[in-house]
């Protein structure tokens, strides 16, 4: 019964999908004709629009809990709990293994999108009426492409009969706590930015692109990039420790698929705030929205087509991936012709010297949109040659060698920008203000030449850029009372800290990882960066649904008490897999990273060791980014909170 | 006037952003993509040496041969049409075995032997990345 309550929730989400798409359309026509048409037809149009959005997220939030509970009480008469989950799994797989496959994962995605446009309905009051209910319209057809998506081509919840007696449980990859959290934080960064997609639709349909939709959009980019952040971050530490390959970033057309939505949401961030603050880079910024949208759903294509194979392809079927690709071709193109029809539309906004705080914006976006160029013709370049017969795949030596030196003149710029003023500046004035974060950056570039040894360019540039940007991120504090200072410049200063923590760590890690693989017997010690590494002993272990084989190891470095290591092999039986366990002990500067082979016949162990020196900076780094993304919001809601309460207060006076 | 300038300006930067990216991104494709050899394109079209590629084949039986350090392997990739030496240092995957699909990522030798850095071993029947099914269903015909 519970699964049917789900089928039927979903169906009349979707029915109120349309009837919001319907109400809302009619209701822009009617204003787009007669702005000032105040008749009560109207205004029911416009006011029956809002209520249909929250109830419509509320209902597709009722079917993903109905789902969550079939797969708490491992009903295997659904065909899904029966292919994907096993009676004998922790409860918090099973809870989380409701999105560990396809169907769940798509369901979660329209549950957060319904809310999304829930949440647009309750919140937002500042917005013109045609342009909110243009923008609510725009919501309702994106979310009820998904709703077809989910009731035409992946049913969550369909039966199996006669039902198994128990499932076939989970990829044992994905039997992390990771679970839980990764895909729930990514689709909600996926989802933000499709809310800023239908502000910019709703605001083109309404001929309304200024500072006001963009204030209206920016919180959205914000909460989105903030979540996007904080998943990026937290899967690149994932894959860091569950995969055991030592690497944290790979190149991955998945890890891609999270970073190119990402960097356009960043671009998007910076020219919104210039929209919203000095009422420039009006259609760039509509544009930019389109983008962001577009990389999500590439995103949600290339993951959840099964043209990709990877952990977070779960099963191969190419009617999905067909009716993603038309889904896409149909949001994106549609976009790009509205964009195209009412470009002429948007007035020019206020102009701006080249060096100014907003030429270094679009010199910010130039930089950030080839990086997002080269990353997605490097990802999806061996896709069009696999249509052409040619198998060929693109790696890290192509992104880094390609989007490496971009990256690094960005953060130059980034060094520069908020050390610029707003519309007009001199160069002589920035060279002054620049000075400190130049002395940063050449005294570690010194140093690291005297003390580094045989370092590479790339990293050596990395260490010094990342001095220098952390110098320059605090200059914009100097001389500022800090206890007035807004909180969004705070957040600002926090973030731009973040990607020089963050460069710092991935510098670092890249030029001085030391690496010792060995089979070792019992007593013999290695050696690794600091660390002396001595294997105890091998012992059996037993999980929940698992059996292992552990490595006992301990870790000395001068007279520091010994650190214990137990890196695992472990076996599963449902399904039959084997995977490794790594063991990693952190330090203040840095990371011991122990990985357990195979045993051969002569009782030798195979170890792979890493010393990994301040490898943590990488993901604290990111953690400081959306901290001060979060900042910058709280900022930017409390002072448009107190700008309404004056404008109430004054109304009553 | 001014601001319809300052447009087109933009508008040219950015058409000129997506162009440098375009640009960048083929030339460095043209060196560093890697392609994907099963042993029998080697024998028709050569080694392709001097770059990172992955070959990707069986394993035959009985060629894992285990190194006196431990952690070296050397075996054999086969497609039924021709033969690849391979070399290995590293942990191979669990899955990695006799008789069962194998892509590994490196380089060849001009010897004709290959230098794996990395081991990609046959999951599953529901995880065979698709390169590695159109090749061996490739050659299973061409031997046919």
């Amino acid at each position: 019964m519970i699964a049917e309550a789900g089928l039927a929730a979903l169906w009349l989400a979707a029915a109120l999908a349309a009837m919001q798409f319907v109400l809302a359309a009619i209701a822009v026509r009617r204003v787009l004709i007669d702005p000032e048409d105040g008749s009560a037809l109207t205004t029911d149009l416009i006011g029956a629009v809002r209520p249909v959005a929250i109830v419509q997220g509320a209902l597709a939030a009722l079917a993903m809990a109905l789902l969550i509970a079939v797969f708490l009480r491992s009903d295997m008469s659904v065909l899904l709990v029966a292919e994907n989950s096993h009676s004998e799994k922790p409860w918090l797989y099973k809870f989380a293994g409701a999105w560990g496959n396809h169907e769940g994962s798509m369901l979660l995605w329209v549950t957060i999108l319904g809310l999304a446009g829930g949440a647009v309905a309750i919140f937002e009051r500042s917005l013109a009426r045609a342009t909110l209910t243009a923008t609510l319209g725009a919501q309702a057809l994106i979310a009820l492409g998904f709703y077809a998506f989910l009731l035409f081509a992946s049913n969550p919840f369909a039966r199996i009969d006669p039902a198994p007696s128990d499932g076939q449980g989970l990829n044992p990859l994905l039997q992390d706590p990771g679970l839980a959290f990764h895909p729930p934080t990514l689709y909600i960064g996926y989802v933000g930015i499709s809310v800023a997609f239908s502000f910019a639709v709703g605001a083109l349909v309404a001929r309304d692109v200024g500072p006001a939709f963009a204030r209206a959009m920016r919180p959205w980019v914000l909460g989105a990039w903030i979540f996007l952040t904080l998943g990026i971050t937290a899967g690149s530490y994932w894959a860091y420790y569950e995969l055991g390959w030592g690497g944290w970033w790979f190149w991955d057309p998945v890890e891609n698929a999270s970073l190119m939505p990402w960097l356009a949401a960043t671009a998007l961030l910076h020219s919104v705030t210039v929209l919203a603050t000095r009422d420039g880079l009006r259609a760039w910024t509509v544009m930019l929205a389109v983008v962001a949208f577009s990389m999500s759903m590439i995103g949600t294509f290339l993951v959840r087509s099964g043209i990709l194979t990877s952990v977070h392809a779960f099963a191969v079927d190419p009617t999905r991936g067909s009716f993603i690709l038309a889904l896409l071709v149909l949001y994106i193109g549609g976009a790009l012709a509205l964009f195209a029809t009412r470009v002429g539309t948007v007035r020019a906004g206020n102009t701006f010297d080249l060096v100014s705080r907003e030429g270094a914006l679009v010199a910010n976006n130039l930089l950030l949109s080839v990086i997002l160029g080269v990353v997605l013709i490097g990802t999806l370049y061996p896709i069009l040659a696999a249509g052409f017969g040619v198998q060929l795949s693109v790696g890290p030596p192509f992104f880094n060698k390609a989007a490496g030196p971009v990256a690094l003149l960005l953060v130059v710029v980034m060094a520069a920008g908020p050390l610029l003023r707003w519309r007009r500046d001199g160069l002589r004035a920035l060279a002054a203000r620049m000075g400190a974060p130049v002395a940063a950056f050449a005294i570690v570039l010194v140093a690291v030449l005297v003390f580094g040894g045989g370092i590479s360019l790339l990293p050596l540039l990395g260490l010094a850029l990342a001095a220098g940007l952390a110098v320059a991120s605090v200059a914009p504090l100097w001389g500022r009372n800090l206890l007035r200072t807004p909180l969004f410049t705070w957040g600002m200063v926090v973030a731009h800290l973040g990607i020089a923590v963050s460069l710092a760590g991935m510098a670092s890690e890249s030029a001085f990882t030391k690496q010792t693989l060995v089979a070792a017997r019992v007593g013999e010690p290695q050696q690794v960066g600091p660390y002396t590494v001595t294997l105890n002993g091998v012992s059996p272990v037993i999980g929940p649904n698992w059996s292992a084989l552990e490595a006992h190891l301990s870790a000395r470095r001068g007279d520091a008490p010994a650190i214990l290591l137990r890196p695992q092999s472990r076996f599963f039986t449902n399904p039959v897999t084997v995977t490794s366990e790594s063991a990693i002990a952190t330090v203040w500067d840095g990371q011991l990273y122990t990985v357990l082979g195979q045993i051969d016949g002569a009782g030798r162990v195979q170890l792979r060791l890493w010393w990994k020196p301040f490898v943590t900076l990488i993901w604290l780094g990111g953690a400081l980014v959306a901290l001060g993304g979060a900042l910058s919001l709280v900022g930017r809601l409390l002072r448009e909170r107190r700008a309404r309460r004056r404008v109430e207060a004054e109304a009553w006076v | 006037m001014k601001a319809k300038q300052q447009r087109m300006m933009l508008a040219g930067l950015g058409l000129a952003a997506v162009a440098a990216a375009a640009l960048l991104a083929l030339s460095a494709l043209k060196d560093q993509a890697s392609f994907f050899y099963a042993p029998g394109d080697v024998q028709r079209q050569g080694l392709p040496l001097g770059r990172a590629v992955r070959l990707g084949g069986m394993v035959e039986d009985g060629s894992i041969k285990r190194q006196a350090d431990g952690v070296s392997i050397h075996f054999v990739v086969g497609d039924g049409v021709a033969r690849v030496p391979v070399s290995f240092r590293g942990i191979a995957p669990d899955l990695f075995r006799e008789r069962s699909g194998v892509v590994a990522e490196g380089s060849f030798n001009p010897d004709g032997s290959f230098t794996a850095t990395n081991l990609l071993a046959k999951h599953d029947e529901k995880y065979m990345p698709p390169q590695m099914a159109g090749k061996m269903h490739e050659t299973t015909t061409l031997k046919e």
